[in-house]
């Protein structure tokens, strides 16, 4: 099990197999289909991101509204296959870590190969268990969007799994070899 | 609010019982973990998971019922709305596909109404999560296909889904009827009690023989690999034309939910 903060380095990325239980703590960047659509625009227009990409982690989540004493309500991953075509440019720019659920892309994968980053995976479903994890939350960026609006996350010890590693190592593909029965 | 705080009957119990039949151990770990998100769900009155989905309403309307006072579709609508205000329920409805506004307070509910007899009025809600609806598939088989095109149709749409829509799944299988009822049908199957089996001994014999086959595909609790990777299979089927074989696949996630009432 590693403990995890962010921003972090190559050298952590180095570390990281795909298989490993992670916690991770820190700042992170919620960002799903609609806000990536707006971010992919911004770039093209040569406008600067509403955060910091170099060393930090996305998380594909659009939130519940928080309950009264809750810093956000259930918070758990979507499927990240929605934001393939956007990831290799943000990975270029310096994005370390990125959190959801299911396969990536071939893209992806060797763009987490050529500039040192790492995908994990959250437990889909499981909303309200993460949103414990989750200790202040706001909004930064295009309120417009609901609940797909960019939210600045501070996370105590989120637990995640590392599903593509910089090396290639995917874990969906080794998982299902494993236990995958011919008849 | 409660349909989204609480998995469906027969859910809970699904899952705690396959922890004992997964062998890997980040799979067991998965299955614990989403135990106890349904318990604090449950407790907290939070919702399951944030994808509290379209509200998908199926009505069976007794054919000696008479609803009075304005319109049916439009008091649905207004109790979506209040339900998704005052529950703290995540709003996932844009008004146009290709537009993509968000209408803000979760309506329309994607209403279908059977008219049945009687003189009661049973409503059922299902909140339907995205993820599990974009990995759902409908094909036209040929008769001569059968059976066995059937089997392949459902295993490859588990196949492709891969981990990407929570598993364990709950699979709704409609087989027959036209191209639209067909669709209709394997959501429906998603509204019976988890693992409850087919009245019809052949479809029932299909339902096991399929779900021995998708967890023999080993993709596993979240797609880590494992054992477990669907907790049911529901299959309803219709009459249908000579010349067709619909068969319709509706995933659910590990989060299925739903409440039914009658009036």
């Amino acid at each position: 099990m590693f403990e995890i903060t962010t921003p972090f380095s190559d050298d952590l990325v180095e570390l990281l197999r795909a298989g490993d239980r992670v916690v991770l703590s820190g700042v992170i960047y919620t960002a799903r289909d609609a806000a990536h659509a707006r971010m992919a625009e911004a770039l093209r227009a040569g406008e600067e991101l509403p955060f910091p990409l170099a060393g930090n982690v996305i998380y594909y989540v659009g939130p519940a509204p928080a309950k009264p004493g809750w810093a956000v309500g259930s918070a758990g991953p979507t499927t990240s296959g929605r934001m393939d075509s956007y990831t290799p440019e943000l990975l270029r720019l310096g994005l370390k870590g990125m959190i959801g659920k299911g396969a990536r892309s071939e893209e992806v994968k060797a763009a987490l190969r050529e500039y040192k980053a790492v995908y994990f995976a959250a437990t889909g479903g499981a909303g309200a268990l993460l949103a414990k994890r989750v200790v202040r939350a706001r909004v930064i960026a295009y309120p417009d969007l609901g609940p797909e609006a960019v939210h600045e996350f501070v996370v105590d010890k989120l637990p995640l799994t590392v599903v593509n590693d910089m090396y290639g190592g995917d874990l969906y593909l080794d998982g299902r070899r494993r236990y995958a029965r011919q008849r | 609010m409660e349909a989204n705080y609480e998995l469906a009957t027969g859910m809970g119990e699904a899952i705690k019982k396959s922890i004992e039949a997964e062998e890997s151990p980040v799979g067991r770990e998965v299955l614990a973990e989403l135990v106890a998100n349904s318990e604090l769900a449950l407790t907290e009155s939070v919702p399951i998971c944030q994808d509290t989905g379209l509200a998908v309403v199926y009505l069976e309307l007794g054919q000696d019922v008479h609803v009075v006072d304005g319109d049916l579709y439009l008091a649905i609508d207004e109790g979506v709305r209040q339900g998704y205000q005052e529950g703290y329920l995540r709003k996932s409805v844009v008004s146009d596909p290709l537009l993509r506004q968000n209408t803000g307070d979760n309506t329309p509910a994607f209403i279908r109404v059977q008219i049945v007899p009687g003189d009661k009025l049973r409503i059922h809600l299902l909140p339907k999560g995205g993820g599990s609806e974009n990995v759902s598939r409908l094909a036209m088989l040929k008769p001569a296909q059968g059976v066995a095109g059937v089997k392949d149709f459902v295993l490859s749409t588990v196949d492709k889904a891969g981990g990407n829509a929570c598993p364990p799944y709950v699979v709704g299988v409609g087989i027959g009827g036209t191209f639209d009822e067909c669709a209709f049908l394997a959501k429906r199957a998603l509204m019976r009690p988890v693992g409850s089996p087919s009245p019809r001994p052949h479809l029932a014999e299909l339902e096991q023989e399929l779900l021995a086959s998708i967890n023999d595909l080993g993709i596993g609790p979240q797609g880590y690999g494992g054992r477990v990777t669907a907790l049911a299979v529901h299959i309803e089927a219709s009459p249908t034309h000579i010349a067709c074989l619909p068969v319709a696949v509706n995933l659910s996630c590990h989060a299925l939910r739903h409440k039914m009432r009658e009036i």
